[in-house]
């Protein structure tokens, strides 16, 4: 685990709403959004793949859209709302990873949360096809067809959209 | 701010500045300012004469604005090439152009529509053509008192508008070879001094993102041009391709000559 850096600057108040619920707490500026979930306040569900924003494995919504938060310097979350793979119900994995969409795991979180978000999205729907939604989320297992057939599946027996915390469909 | 504190780097969506940011920031203790929280400067802007982009304005904000998908395509797909949508949630054009990467891909879908950049600072705010922004190597006509605070792209009407990034695979790749290519509707309004209708941006070619006056030239001219082959000439006055750890001077130089031969034949005069 690595340490916190040693502060430099004057640590900055961050309140955010954060699967839901609001969160406050105090960080360095160098510190990511990454390591604030996985050793601040305890949701290792984000992984860090690459550190540069290629993988999506740390992938998280921020303010309804999928971002890295590997590349998110948490001081700029202040005020936003933040969705993790801690904040989605396993009940509702179920048809996505019936597909195939899963074996290892390591990229698994990042690639539910950006598919959580494409189903949510119809409007993206429209422009892109789902693999190219689903590219910033590398897997070294599936070879990505367990994937887009576990998506296609989730999108297709939507009833309803899912709950959308950025305050209507985006 | 950047009056006074000429070293600090402003910060938007820092895509580019947080890759391996802890080994960076403590190593450099550099001051940042960050924008992140001006929202008006996320806003963009339609006008009858043209487009302006907010500093803070995203890839993704214009993927999704239908007018700009109607009226400029050209950023929609260069947008939609940058990196995944993670990237492009976060990424700013303004930002792309300050980093000064030669291999920024929004640079040359924006230098191919003739942008302006409107510099910013306690004196007041002034236009620089992309087109001469860059003077060098991650080097620009950009004080160190002012800030990108918009992007302005004039309406034209264009019959040719293309994009290509070509990379190690479709997405999330840092462009080995890249080319956004322009021509004006004959008989069209011109902005600018220009005197062809053409324009043709290279990015990963050089030390900076360059329009390439020779190739215009040739094209304009409607000088025939049977093969790939046929660019070299052109090319070789145009851009300096390098090896790097991404690719070759030599691959770059053949995959820019095919880009343009294929991208162009049967639709320019003499290129057939």
């Amino acid at each position: 685990m690595p340490s916190t850096p040693e502060p430099k600057s004057p640590l900055i108040l961050v309140s955010l709403t954060l699967n839901g619920h609001a969160a406050e707490f105090s960080v360095d500026p160098t510190e990511r959004l990454l390591d604030t979930l996985r050793y601040r306040l305890g949701l290792p569900g984000s992984k860090e793949g690459c550190g540069e924003g290629e993988c999506g494995a740390c992938t998280v919504l921020m303010d309804g859209l999928p971002v890295n938060s590997c590349l998110v310097p948490t001081f700029q979350a202040r005020g936003s709302v933040i969705r993790t793979i801690e904040g989605v119900p396993p009940s509702e994995l179920g048809t996505l990873l019936a597909c195939g969409a899963t074996q290892c795991g390591a990229c698994t979180p990042g690639v539910v949360m950006t598919a959580n978000w494409v189903r949510s999205c119809p409007e993206a729907r429209k422009s892109h096809t789902l693999r190219e939604l689903m590219a910033g989320n590398l897997c070294r297992c599936t070879g990505y067809d367990g994937i887009i057939d576990g998506l296609q599946a989730w999108i297709d027996g939507l009833g309803t959209n899912p709950p959308n915390d950025a305050g209507g469909d985006r | 701010m950047l009056g006074q504190q000429p070293d600090a780097l402003p910060m938007a969506g820092g895509t580019d500045l947080l890759v391996h940011w802890p080994a960076h920031a403590k190593a450099h203790g550099r001051t940042y300012i960050d924008l992140s929280k001006l929202t008006e400067l996320k806003r963009l802007t339609h006008a009858a004469d043209g487009l302006r982009l907010g500093a803070l304005t995203t890839y993704w904000d214009v993927i999704t604005d239908a007018q700009a998908a109607r009226g400029y395509p050209l950023l929609i797909e260069a947008a939609r090439q940058v990196g995944a949508v993670q990237i492009q949630s976060r990424g700013t054009w303004a930002g792309n152009i300050a980093n000064g990467s030669p291999a920024a891909d929004g640079v040359p879908a924006l230098m191919a529509l003739d942008a302006c950049v409107e510099l910013a600072s306690a004196n007041g705010t002034r236009c620089v053509a992309l087109d001469k922004y860059y003077t060098g190597y991650r080097a620009s006509v950009k004080r160190p008192d002012e800030l990108i605070a918009g992007i302005l792209i004039p309406r034209r009407g264009l019959d040719i508008s293309l994009f290509f990034k070509v990379g190690p695979r479709r997405a999330q790749a840092i462009t080995k070879v890249g080319l956004a290519i322009t021509r004006e509707t004959a008989g069209g309004k011109g902005s600018g001094a220009a005197q062809t209708p053409w324009r043709v941006v290279a990015n990963s070619v050089a030390p900076t993102v360059r329009r390439c006056p020779e190739i215009e030239a040739l094209l304009h001219s409607g000088a025939p041009v049977k093969s790939p082959d046929g660019f070299l000439a052109a090319a070789k006055k145009d851009i300096a391709p390098i090896d790097d750890i991404r690719s070759t001077s030599d691959y770059r130089m053949t995959v820019f000559c095919r880009l343009l031969y294929h991208a162009l034949r049967g639709r320019a005069a003499g290129i057939n």
